[in-house]
This record gives structure tokens, sequence and C-alpha cells, in this order.
């Protein structure tokens, strides 16, 4: 294959693996944004959200598109309640503490991926994409799905930016972010915030596996990847900034997708890690992150 | 179920499973009474134990399942006739995680905590080579089943056998001609970048070359791998036939996106069954297999000339003609692999009563008495088939059967024959001291 549609594939497979990582990543960063929780079991929830997916398609049956909107909407739902749960019983008690939650969250890690494993199987079971249609290029074909990922992606990231910016829930989650006693003292209830953004982290990934489990499959340690990635973009963009998130999501999946492609994918996860040192040693609040107080 | 240590306890549990009922109403009396086994055992002897090391989470835990399943109904075959030397076999299974490090550690606890005969049942590739040194430290029998070349190689050690399932070198040997023949002359491998997948790099080319073909690229994917679009490109156009080896959960996908990739304008297709094991073949998105051809050890379909044992072996098991669990149509069964299980089984009998097995301190007699096999007999003890066996080099060789998707089924289009997959022993292992 010549050099230009290479070059083509190459970045379209990056932007696939950036609009799901964005997701994902942006999930990791809220959390630890407003709560100062580094949430281990993150990747948990990614896994949960496509196990459910799964779930969800094969009950409903008819029409695969049908199944996978109501896995859209009921999935991330269902992944929210659950972290919820987890957040009133776990992490409350532990008073959010960073070193605790650190821990508790490697604990829900397990336990959840061996509930998966003893409920959901060992086996790699397929979603049906909502649509099948193969885009045909010149010089090879691709999934028109794919593609799809890269806008509904874009379109989520905006939504929970508007959310962010441009309503009174944003700003108290905002508020939160910059001083939680200030914001108590101003009566904000924390502790809600805590948990519905602890929730909403949650849900973020299991959006983002939803979208990914139709041209991936389902499978109980699909967690790992996601974190690994979403802990360097989050390093790379900047604890808590979306802007940064995204920006850093775009750089590791674009390269991630050319590197590995035209030299090979350990090269592409050397660099990746490489930048995340080089970030950390010259920038360590991130691309654009502010210092933290 | 569990005894007081947590251990699962297959020689109970097995009596009491529902699915391993219907395979032997010869054994229906006993099931009634669990407690049976044991105490009229009791007065000659205790158990044989056989350390099981299964692959029940990690990468390979749709293996560890179904080999599990398989070992059980070869146990309760086994123990129904009579058992070994006269006395019952119990299975003691311990989760590798399908990782080197905590292989090794099983089979230590096994040789020092349950104090087993041997160890047993182990597939992955990195998890035999990470374990056998620990089986040769602690001078344990390690009867693997993992079909990959480490054992014939006679890198490992003299404790390590593969008694129960071809390994890849002799499988490649022997299906080079057909593919030559049949698929096409420019080949492209796509193979796991591990240990396993570096069996086929390596011989296949010379196998290939033999038969007048060859093989243009070799493209190395790392196992945790999920997408497969980006190492497209480097297949080359003028590929006649992509010979595909994939392991883990990802395989799927590996193949949605080869359609993707090429649509219907593709190149001849042959791969591992391995690709697929324990996934329904009419899944969606691998309809693009349609047409394409397999490597199956055993076949997973019921095929119209099956033997009687191959039939009472499905029987046993709980799988049904199309290779999936009885009564579970989605739980689909690594058929291609496991029945090595039920083999080997049967070939650690056939040594220990040759031995005169007694307990621990006859493990260098046993090791002994299985180099001294040579040939097994297809039956019910050996369904898949006839084998000879080499105990230079503690390997067996049997037949591999081609196999094409046709209409949703694998169908068996050639059997090669065991002279196809014999070579040159690479050394011996019972010029190793005991």
């Amino acid at each position: 294959m010549h050099f230009g549609p290479h070059l083509l594939l190459a970045a379209l497979e990056g932007l696939v693996t950036s609009a799901v990582l964005a997701l994902t990543a942006l999930g990791l960063s809220l959390v630890f944004g407003v709560m100062r929780v580094v949430n281990v079991a993150h990747g948990e929830f990614f896994m949960l959200g496509a196990v459910l997916a799964w779930a969800i398609t094969a009950a409903i049956g008819g029409h695969p598109a049908l199944g996978f909107l109501a896995a859209l909407v009921i999935a991330p739902l269902i992944v929210g309640a659950i972290a919820l749960v987890a957040e009133r019983l776990v992490l409350r008690r532990l008073n959010y503490n960073p070193e605790a939650t650190i821990v508790a969250t490697i604990g829900m890690l397990y336990i959840i991926q061996q509930l998966a494993l003893s409920f959901y199987g060992p086996e790699a079971r397929p979603v049906e994409p909502p649509f099948s249609y193969r885009i045909l290029l010149p010089w090879f074909g691709y999934s028109g799905y794919k593609l799809s990922i890269i806008a509904a992606s874009a379109l989520l990231l905006i939504a929970t930016w508007l959310v962010l910016t441009r309503t009174r829930i944003g700003l108290i989650m905002r508020a939160t972010q910059y001083d939680s006693e200030t914001a108590q003292a101003f009566g904000i209830p924390v502790g809600r915030v805590y948990g519905g953004v602890f929730a909403l982290g949650a849900m973020l990934a299991a959006i983002a596996a939803v979208l990914i489990v139709p041209i991936s499959q389902a499978h109980y340690l699909m967690g790992q990847d996601p974190l690994l990635l979403s802990f360097i973009v989050v390093i790379i963009g900047g604890l808590g900034s979306l802007r940064g998130t995204v920006v850093a999501a775009v750089l590791i999946g674009l390269s991630d997708g050319i590197i590995s492609m035209f030299f090979s994918p350990t090269l592409a996860k050397i660099i990746a890690t490489l930048l995340v040192a080089m970030v950390l040693v010259f920038r360590p609040q991130g691309l654009f992150g502010t210092t933290s107080r | 179920m569990a005894d007081k240590n947590g251990f699962f306890d297959l020689s109970k549990t097995a009596l009491t499973r529902r699915t391993a009922l219907k395979g032997l109403a010869a054994g229906a009396g006993l099931a009634v009474a669990p407690g049976f086994v044991r105490y009229s055992q009791a007065q000659s002897s205790a158990p044989i134990k056989i350390g099981f090391q299964s692959h029940r989470t990690g990468i390979g835990a749709a293996y560890g399942r179904w080999y599990e399943k398989t070992t059980a109904a070869a146990v309760k075959a086994i123990n129904a006739a009579g058992g070994i030397n006269g006395r019952q076999v119990e299975v003691i299974i311990e989760d590798d995680g399908t990782d080197p490090g905590r292989g090794a550690e099983v089979v230590g606890k096994f040789a020092t905590q349950h104090k087993t005969d041997i160890v047993f049942g182990t597939l992955f590739s990195h998890v035999v080579i990470g374990s056998a040194p620990a089986a040769g430290e602690n001078k344990m029998p390690y009867f693997v089943v993992s079909e990959g070349h480490h054992v014939a190689s006679t890198k490992l050690n003299r404790y390590v056998f593969q008694p129960g399932i071809t390994d890849v070198k002799s499988q490649i040997q022997s299906m080079a001609p057909w593919i030559a023949a049949n698929a096409g002359k420019k080949v492209t491998q796509i193979f796991p970048d591990f240990a396993f997948g570096y069996d086929h790099r390596d011989y296949l080319p010379p196998a290939l070359k033999a038969q007048g073909a060859e093989v243009i690229a070799q493209i190395a994917i790392p196992p945790t791998e999920s997408s497969f679009t980006k190492y497209f490109p480097q297949i080359p156009p003028e590929t006649e036939v992509i010979y595909h080896v994939m392991v883990g959960p990802a395989v799927l996908t590996f193949v949605k996106e080869l359609g993707e990739f090429y649509g219907s304008n593709r190149p001849q297709l042959f791969g591992f069954i391995d690709s697929l094991e324990a996934t329904d073949i009419n899944s969606p998105g691998l309809e693009f297999l349609d047409g394409s051809h397999f490597w199956e050890g055993s076949p997973r379909y019921a095929q119209a000339d099956d033997s009687e044992a191959q039939k009472a072996y499905r029987a046993a098991v709980g799988i049904d003609d199309n290779g999936a669990a009885v009564g579970d149509p989605k739980d689909v069964s690594t058929a291609a692999h496991m029945f090595g299980c039920w083999e080997t089984l049967y070939v650690v009998k056939k040594a220990m009563e040759d031995a005169g097995y007694k307990g621990p301190e006859d493990r260098a007699k046993l090791v002994e008495a299985t180099e001294a096999l040579t040939a097994f007999a297809e039956g019910p003890e050996h369904p898949q088939g006839a084998k000879t066996f080499n105990g230079k080099i503690h390997q067996c060789f049997g037949i591999q059967n081609i196999s094409k998707v046709e209409g949703g089924k694998l169908k068996v289009v050639h059997k090669t024959k065991i002279e196809d997959g014999l070579y040159e022993a690479e050394g011996d292992y019972t010029k190793q001291a005991l």
C-alpha cells in the first residue's frame, strides 16, 4: 500500500482510539478533579458497560439498532447506579482519603472483575453493530460504524462541556473542584456532588464501552488497557481539565495509530509512557492543568 | 463441593453434576451416593491425586473451563471402570491465571502442599515453559495438553510429557502439502507474538518451502492487542493465502476487521481453530469466514463418519452435534484441543499400570513407563484417532483435520496421516538423569 492511503488508514484508526479514549479518560479526570480520588476501578466500569450492552442486546433481540440504542441508554444508567452504591458504601466511609481510596478502588477492581467472570463467564461475546455499512475507499474498505463512533464521541464531549460550563450543576461541580470546603460553607451539598460525579465518571466510561463493543467484544478483562491509557491521557492533559483530556486523547490516539502502523505497537506504548515521564518531570500539572491547591 | 481448604474435589462434584449424569448410564448407581466412592475404596488405598493446573482465569479461561469439563468426564469414566491400579482418581484444581509465574507456583504447591502424584492439564505455551522448571526441580511428572513444540524440542526436562495432543511443528508439516496444493503458494502469516506463535513462525516457512510454496510476510501481533486494522497494510497485495493463528479474546475483532478491510475480494484464508475455540462460528461478523479452511485437532461439529468411540466421547463430555454444551447451544466448546485431556488421562492410567505405580516414591518409574510407550490405538480411550508416541522426545503424533466453513458449520475435508507429521528428533530426554 502507498504512503498516502496507509497514513489515512492509520489516522482513521487513531481517531477511533482517540474518540473512545477521550470519553473514558474524561470520566477518570472528572472523578479526580472534583473528588481527588484516583479511581483504579475505572476500567472495570468500562468493562461493565460492555458486558451489560451484550446482556441488553441479547435480551431485546430484533433489529440490532434497537438493542444497541437501548444498551446505550440503559447500560450507563445501571453502571452509574452501581458506582453510586460503591461510592456511598466504600469511598464515603473512608472520607475520600487519597491513599485509602486508591487501595479501596483496587479492591473494587478485583471484585467487579471476578463477579463478571462468575456471572458472565470467560468468553468474549460480540454485540452486533446498529448498522454495518462498509465504506469502500479505492485502496481499502473501512467500517462506517467506526466513523460514527468518532462523531458520537464528539457530540458527547460537547454535551459534557456544555453541562460543565453552562449549567447550575456544572457550576456546583466546578465550585466543589476549586475548593470543596468553601463550597460546603456556601451551602453546596458536597457529599451529594461527590456521589453524582463518581456516578457520572463511571457512566462516561460505560458509554465509551457501549460505543466500542460492536467493533471489539465484551470480555471480563477488557478494562485493563483503557485504564492504563486513561491514566496516560489524564496525566498528560492535566487532571480535571476537559480541554486537556480531549487534546491528550487525540494526541495519544493518533500517535498510537500512526506509530504502531508504521513502526510497532510496542514503540507506540513506549513513546506514550515516555511522554508521561517527560510531562511529570517538566510540567507536573499536565499540559492544560492548573497547579493544584 | 469445595472441601475445607477450598479446593474443588472433582470425584465428588462430577457425580452430582447433572450434565455428567447423562454421559454414563453405568455410573448412575454411584451418582445417587456421592460418598460411595470414598468408602468402598478406603480399604485398599487412598485415591491417586492428579493436580490440575487450570487456566480458570486470565486469557485462557474459556479453554480452562472446557478442559475441566473434559477432565471431569474422563475421571468419572476411569473411576467407574475401577480407577487406576484399583484406586480411585481424585483431581485437585488450582488456578494459574494463565500466567507463567503463577503456573510455577501452582506446580510447587501441588508438589509440597497437596502432594499430588502428577500435575496435568496446562494449555498455554508460556505457562508450560514457565512451569516446567518447577516440575523438574520437584521431580514431578508434568503432563501437558498444550500442542506447542516446546516439549518435543527437548528444551524442557525429563518430567514434562505431551502424550495426548500433537505438537505444532508436526501439525504444520502434515498440513503444508494441502495448503500448497489447494489454497495457494504465496502465504502471509499472522501470529501471536509469543511462544505458541513462534512455533508457527519458525516451522511453517520450511514446511511450505518443501512443497514449492513460500511465506512472503510474517506479521507478529501482541497477544493483548484489541484492534487489528492497523496491521493489515503489511499484508503484501500478491498474497494468495493468509495463514492466521490467533489466541485470546480479540479474535472475533480480528476476523471482522479483516472482513471490513478486504470485503468479498479476499485472499484464501487458512487458520488454526485456536482463533475461534469457544466461539460460535455463526457469530455476527464471521460470515467473512465462509468458505475458508481451519485446522482442527478433533472436529467441533459431529461428522458423518464419526466412530463409535468419538460419539461416546462427545456424549460423556456433554457436547452436542454442533460442539456446544448439551442444553446450551451458545456455550461452544474448545473441541479441537480438549480431547487431549481425555486422552492424556488414559495415557497416565496406562503408564501407571505398566509401572505398578503405588505413590509419589514411584514417580521415576512412572516417567520411565511413559517413555516406554510407543503407540495408542484408536478407541474409547483415544477417540480422536490412533497415535504414535516417541519416548525420547515425550511427544505423541496423531492425525490432523482440515475443515471447511460451509453453511455455518465446519466440515472435515482432509485428514492427514500420522507419517505426514513425523520429523527427526531434536534431542533425547531419556539421557537426562531422573
